[in-house]
This record gives C-alpha cells, sequence and structure tokens, in this order.
C-alpha cells in the first residue's frame, strides 16, 4: 500500500513566499498573544496549592464554593474533574497561603464542613520562588537544547544548515507556546517536557531531508541547489508524512487514554508534531537556501560511511 | 546475496534471551507483606536472633508466612492478604516497641532464580505507585549563623581557659569574629592558641584606636565545609525520624547543594509526615531564677543573666540565661505513662557531658527548681507584598520546672505533656536527633493510593492502544516488511521494560508517555529503510541489491537523526525534577533500542525471509 501512489513532484521551493508570510503571522500572532494574554500557568510555575478531593456522593460545585468562601478560600478555583463527585481545588500563593501547610488546613477545614469527609486523591504544592525556579530552568533547558543541536548540525552538516534548523525549531516552540496561550491551555511541567520532545521531533524530520539534500548534493552534480531541494523534499516525502502518521496515531491514544495528567503533555505533541513537520518542509530547508547554501558547503569534507556489510552483494550478483 | 552469518543469529538470541529474562519480573504482582528495621538512632541490630522472635510472635498470632527473610539490616515478611498485613504490623508494633520501626511493604515476588540474576521489576515513580513527595530547602544562611556562633563560644572559651583578659569578643559580620585585647602581649598568645586550634579559619592581627584586635575570618571553604556537613545532618536525621514512620523503601537524597528530597511510597496522609520533616524541636534545660523576684520583671526590669520564660498556660518565670545543656545532649527518649501520676512523660537519657552536668547541679542545688523549656523553630516561605520572605518563628515553652529533691544523673523523665500525641512526637525527635540546619517544604506532591492505581491502568492502556495501532498501521502498509518491523517494535518494548528494571530507573506516568512517544518514533528507522528499499525498486533494481542498498542508505540518516533527538532527551535529563526526568530517561533509552532493533534485528529476520532465494518481487 502506499499513500502517496506515485512520486510526487510538488514545487515546495516555489511555496516558500506564501509559506514564509504564513509562518511570519501565526509566529505575529504566537507572540502577540504571548505578550498581552500571556500563558495560563499551572501550579508548577505559578506556585500554589491544588488539591483533588473525591466525595462519596455528588457535590454541587456552588456549595463547595460557598463553603470556601466562607471558610476565607475567596480566591480559590473550584471545579469538577472525571464526575460531579471529584472535585479540583486551586489556591493561588497569598499572604495567608503561602507554606506547604496551606493544603492540610484547607482539607480540615473542608471536612469539617457540611460537606463531609473526602477522600484525598492527590496534593501538590509549588512554593513562591520554586516556582519561578522551575519556570527559569525550563527556559534555560529551552535554550540550551537549541544550541546543543545548532552545533550537532553545524559539525555534522554546516552553519547554513545549523541555523535552517534552529530557525524551524524556534518557530515550531513560538508557535506552539502562541497556540497555548490563544487556546488558554494550562502550561505545566509535562508540557514543557514536551516542548522539548517536540524539539527532538522535528529535528529528526528536518535532518532527514538535509541528509538526503547532502547525498543529492553528490549525486546530481548538475543541477541547481533549489532544485536539489526540492527533489530531496519530495524523495523524503513520503517518510516525512508516514512517521508523522504513526507518531500521531500513538499521540492520539496518549490523549485520549492517558488520562487528566497527559493530557497537556499529549496535546503539546501533537500540535507540535504538525507544526514541526510543516516546518521540516517549509522552513528548514528554504531558510538555508536564503542563506546561500551551495553544494560545495557539503561536498568537500568526505563524509565516510558508517556500517557498511562486509557481504557486499554486488559481488554476488549474477 | 543477503544471508546472515551465524553470529548474527547468536547476537539475536542473546537479546531476545535479555530482554525475556529482565522483562520478565513485571510478571509478578507484588504482595504484602512487613519489613522490620533496626532505629539507627539507637544500638540495636536486625539479626537471626530478631528474625526467630518475629517469626514466632507471627506464628503465635496465627499469621502465616509466604516467606521471611533477613537482608540488608531488613526482615521482611510476605504474606497472604492485606488483613494479615495490617494485623502483623499492629502484632510487631506492639512487642518490638519503638527499637524496631514496624513498616508495611509490597514485596516483589519474583521467583529466587530470576533474582540472583538481578532481575526485579520496574521501580515505579510515586505517580504510579501512590505516595508523597516533599523537596525540602535547607536555610544554609541559619546554619552558617548557627556555625559561626559557635565559634564565638569557642573562642570566648579557649581565652577564658587560658586567662586572656580581653574587651569583648564579637561577631563583626556573618563571618567575622572580633576580639579586642588592651595589651600586644595577650593579643599575640591569643593569636598563637587561635591559630593552633582554628585552622580552617583566617586569622588576622592589627591595631585601631590603641586597640590590639584579632579578627578570625570563617573562609569560603570552611563554608562550604559547614554547608556540606550541614546537609548531611540533616539528611541523617530525616532519615531517622522518617524510619520512625514506618514506611519502607523511601527516600532521602540530596538536590543540588541546598535541598533534600524526601519520598515516601504509601503514605496516604502526608499531615503527619510534614509535622515530622520540618520541624526543628529540642529542649533547653535552665536554672530557675529564684534569688529575683518575678514581679519587678514583668515591670520590664530583668535582671542581668535572667530571662523571662512563660509556660504553656502563659504564667510568666525567671530563668537563668545559662543554658545546662540542650537536646543536643540526649542520646535516648522514649514517651510513656507517669508510673505515679499517670500523666504523660518523656524518659530521657543523656550524654556523658551532661550527665556530669546534670549530676554536678542537681547536687549543689537541692530544693531549687530547674526548668525545661520546649524550643521549636518554624521556617516557613510566607509571600509578604508579593515577595518571598523567610519567616523564622521560634516558639519557647516552658513546659515543666520542678523542684529538685534529688541529685539526677544519666536518666530523668519530663511530665506536664499534653497528650500522648506531643510525648511521642517531642520523643521521636529528641531521638532522632535536631536538624542540622533549619528545613522549609518548597515542594509537596502527594498521589493518593487509588489515583497512583489509576496512573498505572491509563499509562499501560495507552502504551497498548497506540502500539497496537502502529502495528496494524505497518502489516497493512508494508505487509511482510511491516510484519518485520512490528516484530522489531514488541522487541523493542520488551527490551526497554528489561533495560529499566535492571537500572532500577524510576518509572513516572510521564516515562509511560516517552514509552508511548518511542514506539510512534521507533518505527521511523525502519520507515525510512523500507521508503529506501521502495526507492531502490523504483529506480529498477533488483530486489535483493534493493534490500541492500535500502538498509546501507538510510544507516547515517537514522544514525543522525536519532543522535539529535538523543540530544534533547538528555538536556531533559539534566532538567531534572523527578517526573520530567522518568521521561528523559524512557526517551533516552528507547531511542538506543530503537536503533537496535530496527536496523539490526529487522535486518536479520528480512534476510531470514528473503536471503537466499532469488527473487523477482518484494512484498513491501
Amino acid at each position: 500500500m502506499q499513500l502517496l501512489a506515485k512520486e510526487t513532484k510538488i514545487n515546495f521551493i516555489g511555496l516558500r513566499k506564501g509559506a514564509a508570510i504564513m509562518s511570519v503571522l501565526l509566529i505575529a500572532l504566537g507572540i502577540y498573544s504571548l505578550a498581552t494574554k500571556g500563558l495560563n500557568y499551572g501550579i508548577d510555575f505559578s506556585g500554589g496549592t491544588k488539591v483533588e478531593l473525591v466525595y462519596e456522593v455528588d457535590v454541587p460545585i456552588q456549595e463547595v464554593r460557598a463553603e470556601l468562601e466562607k471558610g476565607g478560600y475567596g480566591d480559590a478555583v473550584v471545579q469538577y474533574f472525571g464526575s460531579n463527585k471529584d472535585v479540583l481545588i486551586r489556591i493561588p500563593l497569598s499572604e495567608k497561603n503561602s507554606d506547604v501547610d496551606s493544603s492540610t488546613r484547607l482539607v480540615e477545614y473542608l471536612n469539617s464542613t457540611n460537606l463531609g469527609a473526602a477522600e484525598l486523591r492527590s496534593v501538590e504544592f509549588v512554593g513562591p520562588t520554586f516556582g519561578k525556579e522551575l519556570f527559569e530552568k525550563g527556559i534555560l533547558a529551552l535554550v540550551y537544547s537549541l544550541i546543543g543541536v545548532m552545533i550537532y548540525v553545524a559539525f555534522r552538516f554546516e552553519w547554513k544548515f545549523s541555523l535552517g534548523s534552529v530557525t524551524a525549531l524556534i518557530h515550531d516552540v513560538v508557535i506552539t507556546l502562541g497556540v497555548f496561550s490563544v487556546i488558554g491551555l494550562e502550561f505545566s511541567l509535562p508540557v514543557l517536557a514536551a516542548l522539548l520532545a517536540v524539539i527532538g521531533y522535528s529535528l529528526n524530520d528536518t535532518i532527514v531531508v538535509f541528509d538526503r539534500i547532502r547525498e543529492n548534493f553528490r549525486k546530481l552534480r548538475e543541477i541547481e541547489t533549489k532544485e536539489i531541494m526540492n527533489i530531496s523534499i519530495n524523495q523524503t516525502l513520503p517518510r516525512t508524512i508516514l512517521t508523522s502518521l504513526t507518531t500521531l496515531l500513538v499521540l492520539v491514544a496518549l490523549y485520549f487514554y492517558g488520562g487528566d495528567a497527559l493530557n497537556g503533555f499529549a496535546a503539546t505533541l501533537i500540535i507540535g508534531v504538525l507544526i514541526g513537520t510543516y516546518s521540516s518542509i517549509f522552513v528548514a530547508s528554504p531558510t538555508v537556501l536564503a542563506l546561500g547554501a551551495k553544494p560545495e558547503d557539503l561536498i568537500q569534507e568526505v563524509v565516510e560511511k558508517e556500517g557498511v556489510d562486509v557481504d557486499d552483494p554486488e559481488m554476488h550478483l549474477p | 546475496m543477503n544471508r546472515n552469518p551465524v553470529w548474527k543469529y547468536l547476537v539475536l538470541v542473546l537479546i531476545v534471551a535479555f530482554g525475556a529474562i529482565y522483562a520478565a519480573p513485571n510478571l509478578f504482582q507484588a504482595a504484602p507483606g512487613v519489613q522490620v528495621i533496626a532505629d539507627t538512632s539507637r544500638n540495636v541490630r536486625v539479626d537471626q536472633e530478631l528474625l526467630g522472635r518475629v517469626s514466632r510472635l507471627l506464628e503465635s498470632n496465627d499469621i502465616q508466612t509466604q516467606s521471611i527473610d533477613l537482608s540488608g539490616g531488613k526482615i521482611r515478611a510476605r504474606l497472604a492478604s492485606e488483613q494479615d498485613q495490617s494485623k502483623a504490623r499492629d502484632v510487631l508494633r506492639d512487642s518490638l516497641g519503638n527499637l524496631y520501626p514496624v513498616a508495611l511493604a509490597d514485596l516483589p515476588t519474583t521467583p529466587s532464580w530470576l533474582q540472583s540474576m538481578g532481575g526485579a521489576p520496574m521501580y515505579l515513580g510515586l505517580d504510579l505507585r501512590g505516595g508523597v513527595h516533599f523537596l525540602l530547602q535547607v536555610d544554609m544562611d541559619e546554619a552558617e549563623r548557627k556555625a559561626s556562633a559557635a565559634y564565638v563560644q569557642d573562642i570566648r572559651k579557649l581565652l577564658r581557659e587560658n586567662k586572656l583578659f580581653n574587651e569583648g569578643t564579637s561577631k563583626t559580620s556573618p563571618s567575622t569574629i572580633t576580639v579586642r585585647f588592651k595589651k600586644e602581649e595577650l593579643r599575640d598568645k591569643a593569636l598563637n592558641l587561635a591559630l593552633n586550634q582554628f585552622r580552617e579559619l583566617e586569622i588576622n592581627d592589627s591595631e585601631r584606636n590603641g586597640k590590639f584586635v584579632l579578627t578570625l575570618s570563617i573562609t569560603e571553604r570552611a563554608v562550604a565545609e559547614i554547608r556540606k556537613s550541614a546537609l548531611k545532618k540533616n539528611i541523617e536525621a530525616l532519615r531517622n525520624r522518617i524510619d520512625q514512620l514506618g514506611v519502607s523503601e523511601p527516600v532521602i537524597q540530596q538536590q543540588g547543594t541546598d535541598r533534600i528530597v524526601v519520598q515516601l511510597p504509601g503514605v496516604k496522609d502526608p499531615a503527619e509526615a510534614k509535622k515530622i520533616l520540618g520541624k526543628t524541636a529540642t529542649l533547653e534545660v535552665r536554672m530557675v531564677d529564684e534569688e529575683n523576684a518575678l514581679e519587678s520583671s514583668v515591670r520590664g526590669r530583668v535582671p542581668a543573666g535572667s530571662q523571662r520564660y512563660f509556660f504553656r498556660d502563659k504564667t510568666p518565670i525567671l530563668l537563668k540565661k545559662r543554658l545546662l545543656y540542650s537536646g543536643d545532649n540526649i542520646v535516648d527518649a522514649s514517651a510513656g505513662i507517669d508510673s505515679q501520676g499517670g500523666g504523660q512523660v518523656v524518659s530521657i537519657t543523656l550524654d556523658g557531658k551532661a550527665s556530669s552536668i546534670n549530676s554536678d547541679v542537681t547536687g549543689k542545688n537541692i530544693g531549687k527548681r530547674m526548668a525545661v523549656v520546649y524550643v521549636e523553630i518554624l521556617n516557613e516561605a510566607k509571600l509578604v507584598n508579593g515577595k518571598e520572605v523567610v519567616v523564622k518563628k521560634r516558639i519557647e515553652e516552658v513546659i515543666t520546672a520542678p523542684v529538685i529533691r534529688d541529685q539526677l544523673g544519666k536518666r530523668f523523665q519530663i511530665t506536664g505533656l499534653n497528650n500522648p500525641g506531643e510525648a511521642q512526637s517531642l520523643a521521636l525527635l529528641l531521638r532522632a536527633g535536631s536538624l542540622a540546619a533549619p528545613v522549609y517544604i518548597v515542594e509537596e506532591r502527594t498521589v493518593g493510593p487509588s489515583l497512583g492505581a489509576e496512573n498505572i491502568e491509563k499509562g499501560f492502556k495507552s502504551v497498548l492502544y497506540g502500539f497496537l495501532a502502529v502495528l496494524v498501521f505497518m502489516v497493512i502498509y508494508y505487509r511482510l516488511f511491516g510484519t518485520v518491523a512490528s516484530f522489531a517494535l514488541c522487541l523493542n518494548l520488551v527490551i526497554i521494560v528489561a533495560v529499566l528494571s535492571l537500572l532500577q530507573a524510576t518509572l513516572t506516568l510521564p516515562g509511560v508517555a516517552g514509552m508511548v512517544l518511542t514506539v510512534g518514533m521507533a518505527v521511523d528507522a525502519n520507515v525510512l529503510i523500507f521508503e529506501r528499499i521502495r526507492e531502490e525498486i523504483k529506480a529498477g533494481s533488483s530486489p535483493q541489491l534493493a534490500i541492500h542498498r535500502g538498509y546501507d542508505n538510510a544507516f547515517s540518516t537514522i544514525i543522525d537523526a536519532n543522535l539529535t533527538t538523543l540530544i534533547a532527551a538528555l538536556v531533559l535529563f539534566n532538567f531534572g525534577t523527578g517526573p520530567i526526568q522518568g521521561f528523559a530517561i524512557t526517551l533516552s533509552i528507547g531511542i538506543l533500542t530503537s536503533m537496535l532493533t530496527a536496523i539490526f534485528v529487522s535486518r536479520i529476520l528480512v534476510n531470514l525471509f528473503y536471503g537466499k532465494r532469488r527473487l523477482d518481487t518484494l512484498a513491501i
């Protein structure tokens, strides 16, 4: 079976201006939303207390709110998760509630109200500076991984390719964050991890295309760079689509069956894989082209082929 | 043609055997059990004799043991049911007292032949098994303050013992101590003595305003040493405290330079643990000031050398400032009931130094009163005007001030405690030793047992469904080659589980997500190869040559693509916090194993099917 019946000959490079406009628009929109609306930080980064309680019978959420109000938790956010027995309560950091005992006090208070006792399903507390620290560390991790990638690609290919791949990655990260900001999805630690995985994934795609470009630079000496890029992207297209498809398959499974805890994680990756696939086709190579890459950039160095089998079949073929 | 040399089959068999053996322990469910350890703060050991005692205790209470053994300082008994488990714990707790903390434990049922090969089930993170995770911040400023205060005491003592009269020893900055002398020769003598005793300090002499000054500075190296030892002592004290809680397999680890991670699997209610972990509670023993009238001090005139304290009911009392001894001198403490009065008591055993002070002071002061002050230091990070401030609260309460009737020695009892819970927890804290520096909790994550079980189920389901979807897709899309890739993928999953089990790396929920993601991405290598083979066929290569070239040409691409993903995974690992590290670990392992299975293993299988024949077409 084949998804693409014939060899494709799509002029991807010819589409680069349109793609660039779209990317710039998406990035601008993302940055605008990030600047004005910002991200909906989960307690991992904003700090605070999150408690999940399971009651034996359905509890009206207004009642929980009213009791919380009475107890001095006017700033609490209450919502159901799963059924009407399961209540999630979030308290932001405040002068009164900034220590680890906030949750203990909250649960003790709620258990003393008319709502009755509930089973404690989970508690999360992140202290004031610790959340900020986690966020800073996360941003640093993003930056470090980009630098690491840049060095590796510059070493294995060349600086124009390195810049092209990193441009595509920044593109992916900014747009994914933008989507998070626009929709208002919660930005938590697992989401950050997923974002780093998106970097890994998108890069994977880009490298496969670059690798083919390098190979074609060697093979097809007569053809101009633009055309070589087109040929390479088309040749790798079935693989690009297929791998995205299998990855999306598992991510959809994760999204639907992984539970609340992995929802944000799976959503980030789904968005990221889609954008990463797009960027490895429409952003990475055009950037490299715009930087003026030539075949000579890559084929001067003789790259040793690794793992050549001893039994070369050509020797035995009739 | 594309034939497999024999060694490749051997390697394949080895890989499959490795995967099967080390993944196998995960098939055996954990059984309920109990665990007995020795309280490390006391001089007791877990030995064969205790093992015998434990088995006899269980037997005489009609509790059947599936197995019982002693290893690594732990006695572990596997039991038939959870009812037996809690019954066993109660029986053992009653008989062994607090010398040997008893904990509920989930014990692996891995067959012994697997165990002997190092086989063990995967180590589940708290988000999968349920439990409490704390990250504690150690207040290092306080550790340094304490250390420099101790230096001031030591210097004063040195000067006093050598009769070097001076005009005062004081801390002039957090890290410098200054002593002023009238005479130069006294200062020089002090300098020599100090140089000898405090080698870790930087010591200078100078002359200021006609005074001869000695300056002792705590060097950076000494500060680093102070911090390191504070962290080490705190970890030790926390371990002692946690052992008393009855938690099997607690994790207490340093993180960074000033933090400690505490993980308590299976603990359902974090409240009790919080009370014990962060607390710095100790006792101070002082004489009551009987010469001066309390009334005058109430009006604000406190005599020099004395200080006003309060009982718990807020009645004031005047105590001497001089500290006789404190909780640091206590070697053992246990809670009990007073045989005469019937109230709560804590029985205390002192170390040698404090015992001699105790017998000396009580001998000379019969008929006078002695006070026991309960001191608790609470550290809390508070938000004040949007900024984080560490608030320190020092609670000092006189819990008892009895009249000395006899000369006391090594042992004595404290009364005046409110309830059994308070006596228990005070005894525990005194026994476990005080914290070298105060701590406060900056992060808590508690996962209840039901949520843990739910997470396992959901994680397992998403791996299974994602995996099946990819298998079906590959078989339909690439036919025989897809089947080969599917086999490689199955093997890959088994090897990931085997490696995780062997390394005993923590499997967290994000780790499971990493596994799912690996499944999706692992086929990438096969897709690369198969697409290459298709291209070769289109270009007119014979099937055998197409297979050969497909594998060969895809190789460097696969390596490049995977290595770059590995870079992202490694950064993720360094970034740190627990669950995310779990993700990075499974992702990294998955990337490495998938290269092995997708390239090496699938090639062997393809050669096995096609290698010996002359082919016209390929099922791809």
